[in-house]
């Protein structure tokens, strides 16, 4: 492939929008001054330490912390009897959401997975901690325990909470509860053939003619698949550091969200949000793990109150290995009806999503929706099981549920072209969503549809760009042992929320300030996409500062850094404060000049009518403080968020305050798509195979800032590859334990793992749906970054390699003696 | 606390493996290097004893002598973020797996997850903190900047120094040359694109720099 060049030029007519430049933040990335959590330091600080559960599941009988709290240097110990009984959630529409009985404390006495902090100790340094957990003695009483969905599902198997094994929401409750679900021996006789068995699930939907579609069907293929569990991994690990000032408690920690990770602290410390704050101004990655940081934040802060004194909790590798969240594994099956020209007339899903001990997470029916629209069946059915197991806690990782999806399907479309004799990329332009695309399942009787799609484009692009018939022709080609074998696949997620709040002052300066309430995890939206509102005032970014990772700092309410939502809903409301701004520099400028608002421009820094010098936005700044009221904040608009008229009130008078909630219409659900290309090499002696060259090809709406693009483009496919070509849990499933828990059986993938020549580009086609056009894309990378390099496998070496994700050398090695996947088909963390 | 002189500290096995050859070494068969390495340490004149309790030492960072008090398990890693407040230099792994850590030592890059701070003493340690002159950014850390090779920054300041490190030794190096020389780092992110070009930016940027004198 050619090397990438950076002569594009995306949005031609904007100055800001699809242009490059260097975010604030980056000088002190690159000389190792940006403070993370661990690397802050207070005046008589304490350290703790974690004392985590050795076994999977038990109850503790008694803690014996006596010699522990007589040693030198121990401060305090927290256990859960002290943590504060979790508050409810008031919605802003007033809705009481109960606490969960069932949610994630922190500290318990009931532990559900090897590795659940039980207590902490607080010690003049961490070997003193350390050591004082050492010395503590607990009598445990070991209850059943299971780590494979199948198992708990199994008559008479044993359940990973005293409730029950699934989630599930019960018609009428306002959130899911756990219940107990067992499938008969009959529905587990599939086992023997390798299938997975299909017994009853809590949730179904369907649309279309199934039967039909699959009687009329040229080619049908039923197939199981395992996903790996995959940990977040980020190099940053959820330290917390806190301590307690006039009854505020301030917390430094990582998290996808500043705004949004306050009122989370407030409801589990159960305390008032306006005694929070929360500082986090670099956060060393998310991936979903740190939605709004981890609720283990609240260890140190409570250390801190009982120990007075500032309480550092600095989580080590091993430690974040347990607590650190991971991507649900799925066991599914697919059975797919294909036209001869290779359209899927049918589509019958069916997933098992292993969901550790707690909180419901949504992967399983997000994966239904994800293949529904990405491939366009004709009639489709998706039934799905969120399972509890004792392993450790999942959360959303970039792309939960579409990742999954996707490497379900994927492989599935390569088998069928393949027995079809159709070309890899027609098969998927023929299912390809277009436009107001429609996906299941059904809302009251309707489908559901996107704001657009412009995935074929992407598709036919990247398969020029990447010579894909070229490459395609000549493959599978051996010379000697090594096989070369190329991938394509589609892939799609979520792009984007709507509903935010933007806030800026301009002032008296002649600055603009906008208050970013994003996380900075390294996606750069953090200050990206205030380049939308920059854009609209036309001021040059120089004249720019961008607030952000400090609650105490006024911020609007933002969406949290999570499901690809950012780009999209906060340009949203980047362009939704600009015209707010707008407006009140024109009404200013009309009071103190004359003639009508409308009659004014704002432009190069100045609001002016035809012919005349106007005023400065400095001078408008002023003016706004003159003026009062809504001008410069004292009056705040009445459709805001209450977190953003909280900030209001506190900027008021600082200059021209201005404010809005983004109110746009929006036609459908927003989604983001990427088509990914990916060529490998196959050593068949010795199994080990190498990513040659990989494209990804994104339809994203309109580009905001490339080069952070290219950057999500890339490192979010390159996470996906991780899960094609080696990732996944291993436990021993006699004890209930963790056996692959080093870093080092499960690095992520490193330099020597991806090609030299790694390449992106991206479409540039605005989304009709949103005022700047643009979406997320943090997720849809992920599923496409796996799916190609799994097809591309199986293009080199067949079909009967694998029937579950990560391929490793021994599964090729193995496979190939045998001449069918020889990999148990079934079994999860093997 | 005094400065100890050079012969007065214990002297670390003269073993000759650098960092990634040693893991390199341990991938391939590490009981035959695992009798190497005791073999070396048992020609070495036999170590003065220290600890259990903390002992005063002396670290050579960024060209200045620093006295602190250590345990001797502590980690130079360790040292430097928390009695030195260095925190440039990140513990991620904490077990020679990631590079977060990496510092230069006596010319090469070490993991200072896996270097004890009394081990150390009497070798010239580079950090982060001491890459730049004055308000110019080094080479390096200007090459990560302009070619956008970070994203949450977490594994940068690692990466900036093991690209230092191998620059010095490769100033001339070619893709794949950067491609396993960096092989011992790992950014979570995926920013490889951008590492591997600024690399090469740095590289050229430094040799210029050498000519020029
Ligand atoms: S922290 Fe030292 S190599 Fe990872
Ligand atoms: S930039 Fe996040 S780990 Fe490298």
């Amino acid at each position: 492939m050619p090397e990438a060049t950076n002569e594009r030029v995306y949005g031609p007519q904007y100055k800001l929008i699809g242009k490059n430049y260097v975010t604030t933040d980056l000088l002190a990335k690159v000389t190792g001054r940006s403070k993370y959590a661990e690397d802050f330091r207070a005046e008589g600080m304490l350290f703790c330490k974690l004392l985590l559960s050795p076994l999977p599941h038990a109850r503790v009988r008694h803690i014996d912390a006596r010699e522990a709290l007589a040693m030198p240097g121990v401060k305090a110990i927290l256990t859960a009897d002290d943590l504060p009984a979790p508050a409810d959630t008031l919605t802003d529409n007033g809705t009481v959401i109960k606490a969960s009985k069932w949610g994630e404390r922190g500290l318990t006495i009931e532990p559900v997975y090897q590795g659940e902090p039980i207590l902490a100790v607080a010690a003049v340094d961490e070997l003193t901690a350390a050591e004082a957990i050492e010395r503590i003695q607990i009598d445990f009483e070991p209850l059943p325990f299971v780590v494979d969905p199948l198992d708990t599902l199994r008559p008479g198997g044993p359940n990973p909470r005293t409730d029950g094994n699934i989630w599930t929401t019960p018609p009428g409750a306002t959130g899911p509860a756990v219940k107990e679900l067992k499938w008969t021996e009959a529905d587990f006789a599939e086992t023997k053939s390798g299938r997975l068995p299909m017994g009853k699930t809590p949730d179904e939907w369907s649309y279309g003619d199934l039967d039909a579609g699959f009687k009329s069907a040229a080619l049908v293929l039923d197939e199981t698949f395992v996903t790996p569990d995959v940990s977040h991994q980020t190099l940053e690990t959820r330290s917390a550091m806190a301590y307690w000032q006039n009854g505020k408690v301030y917390i430094h920690s990582g998290t996808q969200s500043t705004a949004q990770t306050r009122p989370a602290i407030a409801r589990w410390l159960n305390m008032d949000a306006e005694k929070v704050v929360f500082i986090s101004e670099y956060t060393g990655g998310g991936f979903g793990s740190k939605i709004t940081g981890g609720v283990t934040m609240i260890i140190p802060a409570l250390l801190s109150k009982k120990a007075n004194a500032p309480v550092m909790m600095r989580i080590s590798r091993e430690e974040e290995t347990f607590i650190g969240r991971a991507r649900p594994g799925f066991q599914g099956r697919m059975k797919v009806g294909f036209s001869k020209e290779g359209r899927i007339l049918a589509l019958d899903m069916f997933v098992i999503s292993d969901n550790g001990p707690y909180d419901a997470q949504g992967d399983s029916p997000t994966s239904g929706r994800m293949v529904s629209l990405l491939y366009q069946p004709q009639a489709m059915r998706w039934r799905g099981v969120t399972v509890l197991t004792n392993t450790p806690p999942r959360s959303a990782q970039s792309s939960p549920g579409g990742l999954q999806g996707i490497s379900i399907i994927e492989p599935i479309i390569a088998k069928a072209a393949r027995k079809l004799g159709l070309d890899q990329v027609a098969i998927r332009y023929i299912n390809c969503p277009e436009g107001k695309a429609q996906y299941g399942p059904l809302v009251q009787g309707q489908m559901q549809h996107a704001t657009s799609a412009f995935l074929k484009d992407a598709l036919q692009r990247g398969a020029e760009r990447f010579n894909w018939q070229g490459r395609a022709a000549r493959s599978p080609k051996r010379i000697g042992s090594k096989v070369r074998g190329v991938g394509v696949a589609l892939s799609c997620y979520v792009g984007g929320t709507v509903g935010f709040d933007g806030l800026l002052v301009i002032t008296p300066e002649g600055r603009v300030r906008f208050q970013s309430g994003i996380g900075n995890l390294g996606t750069e939206s953090v200050i990206d996409v205030h380049r939308a509102a920059a854009e609209v005032l036309g001021v040059a970014w120089e004249k720019c500062d961008v607030v952000w990772g400090d609650t105490s700092k006024h911020l609007p309410f933002t969406c949290v850094s999570g499901g690809s939502q950012t780009t999209h809903a906060m340009t949203r409301a980047a362009h939704a404060v600009a015209m707010d701004a707008r407006q009140k520099l024109q009404e200013i400028a009309a009071k103190g000049l004359g003639g009508a608002p409308e009659d004014y421009t704002v432009a190069n820094e100045r609001v002016f009518r035809k012919g005349s010098a106007g005023m400065t936005l400095a001078q408008a700044a002023r003016r706004a403080i003159e003026l009062g009221g809504k001008y410069d904040g004292h009056e705040a608009p009445a459709d805001v968020n209450k977190v953003t008229k909280a900030s209001i009130a506190s900027l008021a008078g600082q200059g021209l305050v201005a404010a809005a909630k983004d109110n746009y219409p929006r036609d459908g659900m927003t989604h983001s798509y990427v088509a990914s290309f990916a060529e490998i090499e196959v050593d068949v002696e010795t199994g080990k195979y190498y990513v040659v060259d990989f494209l990804a090809y994104a339809d994203v709406g309109t580009v905001i800032h490339p080069r952070a693009l290219g950057g999500q483009v890339l490192g979010r496919s390159i996470l996906g590859i991780g899960h094609a070509i080696g990732q996944k849990w291993v436990f021993d499933p006699h004890y209930g334990v963790m056996v692959a828990k080093r870093f080092h059986h499960n690095k992520p993938p490193t330099i020597l793992d991806v090609p030299v020549n790694m390449q992106w580009e991206a479409l540039d086609t605005p989304d009709p749906e949103t005022p700047v056009g643009a979406r997320g894309i943090g997720e849809p990378p992920v599923g496409g970054g796996c799916a190609s390099i799994l097809n591309a496998l199986s293009d080199a070496l067949g079909d009967e390699i694998f029937r579950r994700a990560p391929v490793n050398a021994d599964t090729i090695l193995t496979s190939l003696e045998a001449g069918r996947p020889v990999q148990h088909p079934l079994m999860a963390h093997i | 606390m005094s400065s100890k002189k050079d012969s007065e500290l214990p002297v670390p096995p003269k073993s000759g493996f650098s960092r990634r050859g040693f893991i390199r070494g341990v991938g391939i068969g590490s009981g035959a290097l695992g009798t190497g390495l005791l073999e070396t340490e048992a020609a070495a004149a036999a170590p003065a004893t220290l600890g259990p309790g903390p002992v005063p030492i002396t670290l050579n960072i960024n060209g200045k002598p620093v006295n602190l008090t250590v345990e001797p398990s502590v980690t130079l890693i360790d040292a430097m973020r928390n009695y030195l407040d260095l925190t440039g230099a990140k513990r991620v792994c904490d077990r020679a797996t990631c590079g977060a850590c990496t510092v230069i030592m006596a010319g090469k890059t070490v993991y200072a997850c896996t270097v004890l701070a009394i081990d150390a003493q009497g070798k010239n340690i580079e950090t982060i903190e001491g890459l730049a002159t004055g308000s110019a950014l080094h080479p390096v850390s200007k090459a990560f900047y302009d070619n956008d090779a970070q994203q949450c920054g977490y594994c940068t300041p690692g990466f900036v120094m093991a690209c230092k490190g191998f620059i010095d030794e490769h100033p001339s190096p070619t893709e794949e040359d950067v491609k396993h020389g960096l092989g011992g780092n790992l950014c979570r992110c995926g920013t490889y694109m951008g590492i591997r070009k600024a690399v090469l930016q740095a590289a050229k940027e430094m040799k210029g720099a050498v000519k020029n004198g």
